[in-house]
């Protein structure tokens, strides 16, 4: 490790990092636009000039690797008077508009602007104007105010995958452009907003809403897929405003899909706000106690074996244990959560776990994607699909829908016969993933939520055995959950009991009318029309296909809305936290069901939040270890071999823009579906 | 003054002709399996003992950059790239090499290709040079025709290529790294050094890049012996050198000089003198746009060469000496310089981008003196806030003209913004 004296202080420092890390290390603040640690050092900004022995002229310490015996300087009056220069020439064509500006409060350029501007102008020219972009409905942009620092275009090259974003013209005519307009076609596109560091890419629809002093911040887990990215959730009164990522280096780095960044005006809509009742065939508003009531003569006044329950995509791990311990307390036996019908082995933990870890894609050598499109299942683990393709030295194949992910892969095949094929040593790639160190196999609902779901798997497990996918360390073993809140469930139980029907048996039951009551807890992705007269009792928080067809409402709170637990695809529970209170009357869900427990006359053992946890942390270590990813070691066994159907695996997710309730009802994620779903031209500032 | 027997480019005035033929008349091609056979090593130290200083206009020794490159391939491949894009205002001496001497520059090639271990070589010839990219082009092929390159180079055993790549007419693309990336079909950027081409150059693999003039006058060097070329000129800035003369003289001219020439005798001896007389001088830019001017009482004894014209904080750059007559507008001069240079600035680091274009904004009202006294310390400044802070030298080649001007012609700066203001203030007065 070199030793490198960074302002008279030695100090040892890891080999092959850069001389600006080193200072970070020695604790000192260099300024910078264009470097990001996750980002190719561009250094263009030429902010963090810092003085070098033996140098002549200042170096930018972004790009300078360290090396032994460097001596570095920065704090002497010659860094102080480059970073003048810099920032003095940065400023020169810069617009005065903060006041204006989106950016303002969280501006790099106005805080760095704080040490190293000077109070008033030497530039008595005219300023640089530069004509805006039209990028799509979710980036807004400014170009004026752009500094040329090429973070989004890094990002957009290397992150990201989309090579849309680049330089044109040369000098002060640079201009960040896409040469031809259009929208920018990731689902990643949030991000550059996060990393401009002045006003010329801002969030479009958040545009004009709030100043960021005005916000409050609440540290929380994003439910739009099942990775569980850290998100911070900006909300104003009652309202949020926007959602933005937070670094987290197990599971989203410091990247969040646009979904889970911009769904948050959902929030708002279609919300249920109060209890509603079915009377004379329309719903009346209710108070809970009514409503309480109500649900609590139905589930006494119904045989158990006629009773069925299904928790949803969205739901917290304490409201399925709540209802859980209800169900059991009477006597009901149907109830689960694999609203999609996935093949996943209740029973086998590796079946429905992401086993080698989010980060342990990084290590593998070999990746086959069987029936999964994880650019829209999970845009940021395709980030991370990527990042580990750009270090080089993976093979990746897939089999399922042929798309383009962002990276090269080899396509095997559409369907099942192809695993087969795989599995059984024919296809050639076999042979790569038993010759890998590290291979990885990464299973999607679509190969598993199909009649033949069981069987897919067990062929899975065939390949997984054969090839040696689980080895010492390693379990290269991996299902891509599409729900935030399957994996929660799945760990809590909140399958069939003995003799119990699964979610396809409780709908049939309803329409052929062997199931009197339905209990559906947030679950909106079944087809609802196909209840038949069974009495529906739904708690959520959308007024989305379930509360439609309900019988009985009763409004709960969205993930923003309530202190709850998720576990991501890894087996990591994870901390929602409040951020504004539910709407209405609406309340938290466990505390619902808590409520009908007492109407029910079988009170719950707990009383508070933290009795409830207790009670998570006994059912499974999962919850008891907070954080931690806690995959299965071992396969066992898997599915159930038998005949496959041929046909061609099919991503669950059509639309990535809109898969649950509220993406649904978020007018953001219309528009992009609008035009880049159904690939109609952006709304510009003319339309209407 | 230089002996006729000691010129390389016997045809630099086109006098025969410039294909195969002609040139192997002039000496070219003579032995050149002879002086590969002598082995790399042996090629790399004559260059260096000759005291060759690159010819592009940094005046880098040549033979300390070929010894950069690894001595043995690691697996990838070595490469030389030959800089032809000539775009420095007042250069025209590749052009001349292209035009009339283009196999001296090819069998330059593959004498310094193979000193440095690589089996190809690039010429990035400017986009403009049409006509001179065409005779390449052709004088390439005559190459491979005579099997002077190709598997089995001049029966040496080494395979070598020579691929002509034509720029696109940015001045940018001439500075090596960004060349580099133009070469790779990227826009034309400097790279961040280090990593330096000869670690990391073409396609990630080691290379030289290397001007057209350095290149050309290897193979003479070699025949004629490194003590030759080192006991031209003084110590240090040794050889022979093609001097291009523009501007007010009688006689324009490109010209073969021996290095440390009197700047005087260069202008008497060739170019017929000043227009008007010597006292008719005003200044002179000795080595192209980007080295600053120098006033008359320092043209009276300054020597060309690199130390020389250092001393006087200017550069010997490109050779390319532009006089300036006592009818020149010095500060329009340089105003279009800045401009030259805005234009061209790549955009990529900051200082350059918003600096060039800043330089000539206030270079412009400085022509019609329409500005502070005030604002000449502060111009000077600007041009500090650049020099020094970019990631290639075009920074500092925009600043330095201006830090001439003012250096060396402020009293003309001065009394510009005086007779503005008489003139404003008489104008209010009627």
């Amino acid at each position: 490790m070199p030793k490198v004296t960074i302002d008279g202080e030695t100090i040892e420092v890891p080999a092959g990092i850069t001389v600006l890390q080193a200072c970070e290390i020695a604790g000192k603040e260099v300024p910078r636009f264009c470097y990001h640690e996750r980002l190719s050092v561009a250094g263009n900004c030429r902010m963090c000039l810092v003085e070098m022995e033996k140098s002549p002229k200042p170096v930018a310490s972004c790009a300078m690797p360290v090396a032994e015996g460097q001596v570095i300087k920065t704090d002497t009056p010659l860094v102080k008077k480059a970073r003048n220069g810099v920032m003095e020439f940065l400023l020169i064509n810069h617009p005065l508009d903060c006041p204006i500006c989106d950016q303002g409060g969280e501006c790099d350029l106005q805080d760095q602007a704080m040490s190293y501007g000077k109070d008033s102008s030497r530039y008595h020219e005219n300023k640089r104007a530069v004509p805006d972009k039209e990028i799509g409905p979710l980036v807004k942009t400014t170009m004026t105010r752009c500094i040329h620092c090429t973070r989004c275009v890094r990002f957009s090259t290397e992150v990201a995958g989309n090579e849309e974003l680049g330089a044109v013209f040369r000098g002060e005519h640079m201009e960040i452009d896409t040469y031809v307009e259009k929208a920018l076609t990731s689902e990643l596109s949030g991000n550059i907003v996060d990393l401009c560091p002045v006003g010329a890419l801002t969030s479009k629809p958040y545009a004009f809403t709030a100043r960021p002093w005005e916000l409050r911040k609440t540290e929380s887990i994003d439910v739009f897929d099942a990775l569980g990215a850290s998100i911070r959730v900006d909300a104003r009164g009652g309202e949020v405003l926007r959602v933005l990522p937070r670094l987290n280096e197990e599971t989203n780095e410091e990247w969040i899909g646009d979904k889970s960044r911009h769904a948050v005006d959902g929030l708002k809509r279609q919300r249920l706000d109060r209890p509603y009742l079915r009377k004379d065939g329309k719903l009346q508003p209710v108070s809970w106690a009514e409503a309480l009531t109500a649900a609590a003569a139905k589930l006494k006044g119904t045989n158990a074996s006629r009773i069925g329950a299904i928790a949803g995509d969205l739901v917290d791990a304490e409201s399925v244990a709540a209802l859980k311990d209800i169900l059991a307390g009477l006597g009901v036996a149907n109830l689960d959560c694999r609203q999609d019908g996935a093949k996943i082995d209740p029973a086998n933990r590796a079946s429905w776990l992401f086993n080698s870890t989010v980060q342990g894609i990084e290590d593998a050598d070999a990746i086959l994607l069987i029936g999964t499109n994880p650019r829209w299942e999970s845009p940021v683990l395709n980030a991370r699909i990527r990042k580990r393709y750009r270090a080089g030295g993976v093979k990746i194949a897939a089999i399922g829908p042929q798309l383009d992910l962002r990276y090269k892969y080899e396509y095997l095949g559409a369907g099942p016969t192809t695993l087969a094929d795989v599995a059984s040593g024919k296809n050639a790639f076999f042979e790569t993933l038993k010759n890998a160190a590290k291979p990885m196999l990464i299973i999607g609902m679509g190969a598993l939520a199909r009649a033949d779901g069981a069987a897919v798997l067990a062929l899975a497990g065939e390949l997984a055995a054969k090839a040696g996918i689980v080895k010492d360390g390693w379990n290269g073993f991996n299902v891509l959950n599409t729900a935030a809140g399957r994996v929660g469930a799945l760990e809590l139980g909140f399958v069939p009991g003995a003799n119990g029907r699964d979610v396809a048996g409780i709908v049939e039951g309803a329409s052929k009318g062997e199931i009197d009551v339905v209990y559906l807890l947030g679950a909106d992705e079944i087809d609802t029309s196909k209840l038949g007269k069974a009495f529906v009792i739904y708690q959520g928080h959308h007024g989305d296909k379930g509360a439609h067809r309900a019988d009985l409402v009763l409004p709960g709170a969205a993930y923003t809305e309530k202190n709850a637990t998720y576990v991501n695809v890894e087996g990591r529970a994870q901390h929602a936290r409040i951020a504004v209170f539910p709407p209405g009357e609406a309340k938290e869900d466990w505390k619902i069901l808590r409520a009908l427990s007492d109407a029910l006359g079988a009170k719950l053992p707990y009383d508070t939040l933290s009795q409830l946890r207790a009670r998570l942390a006994k059912a499974s270590p999962v919850f008891a270890e907070i954080e931690t990813a806690h995959p299965a070691a071992a396969l066992g066994a898997l599915g159930k071999a038998g005949n496959v159907d041929p046909a061609a695996f099919v991503s669950p997710i059509d639309n990535y823009y809109m898969t649950d309730p509220i993406s649904r009802a978020s007018a953001t994620m219309a528009e992009c579906t609008r035009v880049y779903v159904k690939g109609e031209a952006p709304r510009t500032g003319t339309h209407g | 003054m230089l002996q006729d027997k000691d010129r390389i480019f016997t045809n630099l005035y086109a006098d025969g002709d410039w294909g195969l033929k002609g040139a192997m008349a002039r000496g070219d091609w003579d032995g050149t399996k002879d002086i590969l056979a002598k082995g790399r090593d042996w090629i790399i130290k004559e260059i260096q003992d000759s005291g060759l200083r690159g010819r592009g206009g940094a005046g880098f020794p040549t033979g300390m950059k070929w010894s950069f490159m690894p001595k043995k391939s690691d697996g990838r491949p070595h490469y030389l790239v030959v800089n032809a894009d000539e775009s420095e205002p007042g250069t025209c001496k590749d052009r001349e090499i292209l035009r009339h001497d283009p196999h001296k520059l090819i069998e330059g090639c593959l004498i310094a290709g193979f000193a440095m271990g690589a089996n190809a070589a690039y010429i990035y010839v400017r986009g403009e040079f049409y006509n001179e990219a065409s005779h390449l082009e052709l004088a390439v092929q005559q190459a491979y025709d005579a099997k002077l390159l190709g598997d089995d180079a001049c029966g040496s055993g080494w395979k070598f290529d020579v691929f002509v790549h034509r720029g696109a007419g940015a001045y940018i693309c001439g500075e090596e790294t960004a060349l580099i990336e133009s070469l790779e079909g990227k826009k034309g950027q400097p790279r961040l050094k280090p990593p330096f081409p000869a670690g990391v150059g073409l396609y990630g693999c080691p290379t030289t890049v290397n001007n057209v003039e350095s290149i050309a006058v290897a193979p003479t060097i070699i025949r004629r012996g490194a003590a030759w070329f080192a006991g031209i000129g003084r110590p240090k800035n040794s050889g022979t050198k093609l001097f291009c003369i523009s501007g007010h003289v009688n006689k324009p001219c490109t010209v073969e000089e021996a290095m440390s020439i009197p700047l005087k005798e260069l202008l008497e001896k060739h170019c017929g003198g000043v227009r008007g007389g010597w006292d008719n001088l005003l200044a002179v830019i000795p080595g192209g746009s980007s080295v600053p001017a120098l006033p008359k009482s320092i043209c009276d004894t300054v020597l060309m060469d690199f130390d020389a014209l250092r001393e006087h904080r200017s550069g010997l750059g490109t050779a390319a000496v532009i006089v300036m007559d006592k009818s020149t507008d010095i500060v329009k001069a340089i105003a279009r310089l800045s401009r030259f240079y805005m234009h061209e600035s790549c955009g990529q680091c900051t200082p350059c981008r918003e600096g060039t274009g800043w330089l000539y904004r206030v270079m412009q009202r400085m022509v019609k003196g329409q500005a502070e006294l005030s604002e000449i310390d502060m111009l000077e400044e600007v041009t500090r806030q650049i020099e020094g802070h970019t990631i290639c030298a075009l920074g500092d080649a925009a600043a330095w003209p201006v830090q001439g001007l003012i250096r060396n012609f402020r009293p003309h700066l001065e009394q510009r913004i005086r007779d503005y203001k008489a003139a404003i203030t008489a104008q209010a007065a009627e």
